[in-house]
């Protein structure tokens, strides 16, 4: 490697270890600490065990999934087609068209949806009466980009030299999609599925902001919080990053080939 | 009509791409036997993996029919023909594991499962993989993912198996071995094959008959023996094997004159007729006493090539290249002889670049906003210049809006320049052929013509020029 002496270049990684330790491993702990203790400082489990007790929590937690569910299988659906379309096509202009896709996420967050809000106001003339499917078409508008863009990647870079066999090979196009575009396309999926779900479940924001005065995982941990409630807050915080852990684990099982990686942006 | 022994028939194909108007394939006439290995061969671009495409489906001919075992697939998209392909970069699914790669097909076909598994297990015999179902397709290496893609097309039991450059991507040695398997493997199962490749010597060794294709047309169509031994023109010659290719003129029955002598060859063509001429470097005899051989010169290269040297001669302009198993001296001047039967003498094409240029006035044409000055009144029939206005017999006028100017240049007549802007056109050299004491190009130019430019300066493949065309080295007449 002709390194000089004394000097390694594993030693360029020490500021991200010490950036990783300070803002993700420590806060971590912090986190697990104030979990599993009480206002006292002594260990203890009865932040856990209330958590699956009490009916509130638990309500919010299946709030929390039916939003997220709903949101991610409408962006799903909405983007797949437009995805594979945009990939297929042969459009010249190509990106501009996905560049339209995006561009909505240059725009500041809270004014998209205040745009929204606008707009729905108008079709529906008071939003309250509608807000659960308001706090879906919201999060959906927000976060469609970041199901579109993996799965576009992932099917643009589909050798269509495997589209081309199959059809050799006798398969008609419901066939060749079938068996071999949209299994190929599941690692775009899974990233998407993965950058949708997470933040759907606790992103209150879109809630607030659409008058849906229900709460979700995000409101209930900052409920929590602004009350000093450490301890419940984060026992809340710990319990949401083991659902991400477990969804993480699922999308990554379903996919099977090497392919995976790579497709989030 | 009986059945005849032809699998199938290609009729009068032209496939002219719609985004560019780029013609890769025209006029595409071939009869395949059932049961032949044919092998398409030709440079990169010459429209020979367009033609492939087209048989299995994947490009549908501008005009022109295909017909497969009597039946018109011209219009048949690929899932329903009887025909399967070896592709390029193998194209094997990486989702799935070796069996059900090579089970695509039969699955969409709802074979039992005993049925499937039977066929698999044979074609993976076949291919020498047995015992290879579970594994993925990445675990594998480049010749065991080209068997596997031979697996893969064999199972469905096609009537033709087309290979698309099936061993491009193998190293040397196992390119070698594969070409023996793969012709054995044609041997044993009877099908028809028929092979894409630009490796002469890959195309030697496995086919009953080869396709050479230049630039979207067929040049030539034998035997691997005919090909090498009786090439049809300059191009077929240069492309298979090591040639010198000397232009010359009959001078008498069966004399030829070339390369600074005159030879006696085997081939009848009249006397006065302009030729090219092929000689194979091993057919060339040397001599160290300069007096004995029809023409000598000197020695300016000597290689060592194992089996053979290969020995460059400078006779006056000309060079030529021999093969021998002895060797002289550089600098040694030495006699050069060859055999009647070692002249392949070829009647010259034509290979004048004839464009139509429209009438401006009396002396000027223009050619895509280029002028070409002409005096027109020699060139239109019955016609003269009067008060520089054209005018016929009577005096009167001619209307020149609808008359064309052909005008006709000789491929020794345009000069290539590096100065793009230089010329009445411009493109990009395609091919290039050494000829003796010049080279022969084929300049692409940029409205998607070929035309063939002679000159004596070495340039390289794809560069750019302009062609300048003198205009008293032009010929004109009158477009109908």
């Amino acid at each position: 490697m002709g390194a000089r002496k004394g000097f390694s270049r594993k030693y360029l990684g020490i500021p991200y270890a010490v950036f990783l330790a300070i803002f993700v491993i420590l806060p971590l702990f912090v986190i697990l600490y104030y979990a599993f203790t009480d206002g006292t400082g002594h260990f203890t489990i009865g932040n856990l065990t209330g958590f699956f007790t009490d009916p509130n929590t638990l309500g919010t937690l299946l709030y929390s999934l039916l939003i997220a569910f709903s949101t991610t299988a409408l962006c799903l659906a909405i983007s797949y087609p437009v995805a594979y379309i945009l990939a297929m096509s042969n459009l010249k202009r190509k990106s501009v068209l996905v560049m339209l896709f995006v561009m909505p996420m240059w725009i500041n967050f809270t004014l998209r949806i205040t745009a929204l809000k606008e707009i729905l106001t108008v079709v529906e003339g008071n939003l309250a009466f509608h807000p659960f499917m308001n706090s879906i078409i919201g999060m959906t508008y927000d976060f469609l980009p970041f199901m579109i863009l993996p799965i576009y990647n992932q099917i643009s870079r589909l050798d269509r030299s495997l589209l081309e066999a199959a059809a050799d090979l006798g398969a008609g196009s419901f066939d060749a999609f079938a068996r071999v575009t949209l299994p190929l396309s599941m690692p775009g999926v899974a990233s998407g599925v993965s950058m949708v779900f997470l933040p759907a479940m606790t992103n209150y924001v879109v809630l607030d902001m659409l008058y849906n005065s229900t709460y979700i995982m995000g409101s209930l941990i900052g409920s929590y919080f602004s009350a000093y409630d450490w301890h419940n807050g984060s026992m809340i915080a710990l319990v949401l990053l083991a659902i991400i852990v477990i969804v993480t684990l699922a999308t990554d099982a379903g996919e099977e080939n090497d392919q995976k990686g790579g497709a989030l942006i | 009509m009986k059945a005849s022994d032809n699998i199938i028939e290609i009729k009068h194909v032209t496939k002219a791409f719609s985004d560019n108007g780029f013609v890769a394939v025209s006029d595409f006439n071939l009869e395949i036997k059932r049961g032949e290995f044919v092998t398409f061969l030709g440079p990169s671009g010459c429209g020979k993996t367009t033609m492939l495409r087209m048989i299995g489906g994947f490009d549908v001919p501008t005009s022109g029919e295909m017909l497969l075992g009597g039946k018109d697939i011209t219009a048949i998209p690929p899932y329903k023909r009887p025909v399967n392909t070896v592709f390029q970069r193998y194209a094997l699914f990486p989702h799935m594991n070796i069996y059900d790669n090579i089970a695509f097909g039969l699955k969409l076909k709802k074979l039992p499962k005993d049925e499937m598994d039977a066929k698999v297990k044979r074609v993976l015999e076949i291919v020498d993989l047995e015992g290879f179902e579970d594994r993925k397709v990445s675990t594998l290496s480049g010749g065991q993912q080209q068997r596997i893609a031979i697996a893969r097309a064999l199972v469905n039991e096609p009537e033709i198996l087309l290979l698309d450059e099936p061993l491009g991507a193998l190293d040397l040695k196992m390119r070698k071995e594969m070409q023996l398997e793969l012709k054995a493997m044609h041997d044993r199962l009877g099908i028809t094959f028929i092979y894409v490749t630009h490796d002469q010597e890959e195309a030697l060794t496995m086919s009953d008959k080869i396709v050479v294709m230049s630039r979207g047309q067929i040049q030539q169509i034998g035997t691997p023996e005919d090909i090498y031994n009786e090439p049809a023109n300059a191009f077929v010659a240069d492309f298979i094997g090591e040639s010198n290719i000397f232009k010359g003129i009959m001078t008498g029955k069966l004399k030829a004159r070339f390369a600074g002598g005159e030879f006696e060859c085997v081939d009848d063509v009249p006397e006065g007729t302009q030729v090219d001429i092929v000689i194979r470097p091993e057919d060339v005899i040397w001599d160290a006493d300069s007096s004995k051989g029809t023409i000598s010169g000197k020695v300016t290269g000597v290689i060592f090539k194992g089996m053979h040297y290969e020995i460059t001669v400078e006779s006056g302009k000309y060079e030529m290249v021999i093969r021998s198993t002895k060797s002289p001296k550089v600098g040694d001047t030495i006699g050069m002889s060859i055999e009647p039967d070692g002249i392949h003498v070829m009647i010259a094409e034509d290979h004048t670049t004839r464009f139509e240029a429209d009438i401006v006035d009396a002396s000027t044409l223009d050619y895509n906003g280029r002028e070409i000055k002409c005096d027109l009144g020699s060139v239109i029939p019955g016609a003269r210049i009067k008060d520089e206005v054209l005018v016929d017999g009577s005096g009167e006028p001619i209307d020149t809006s609808k008359i064309k100017v052909q005008v006709s240049i000789e491929p020794a007549d345009i000069e290539l320049s590096d100065d793009e802007s230089a010329g009445l056109t411009s493109g990009q050299i395609i091919n290039l052929i050494y000829k003796g004491d010049h080279y022969s190009y084929v300049v692409r130019t940029d409205h998607g013509h070929d035309l063939i430019v002679d000159d004596e300066y070495l340039w390289n493949m794809n560069d750019r020029v302009g062609l300048i065309m003198p205009e008293d080295k032009m010929t004109f007449g009158v477009k109908k």
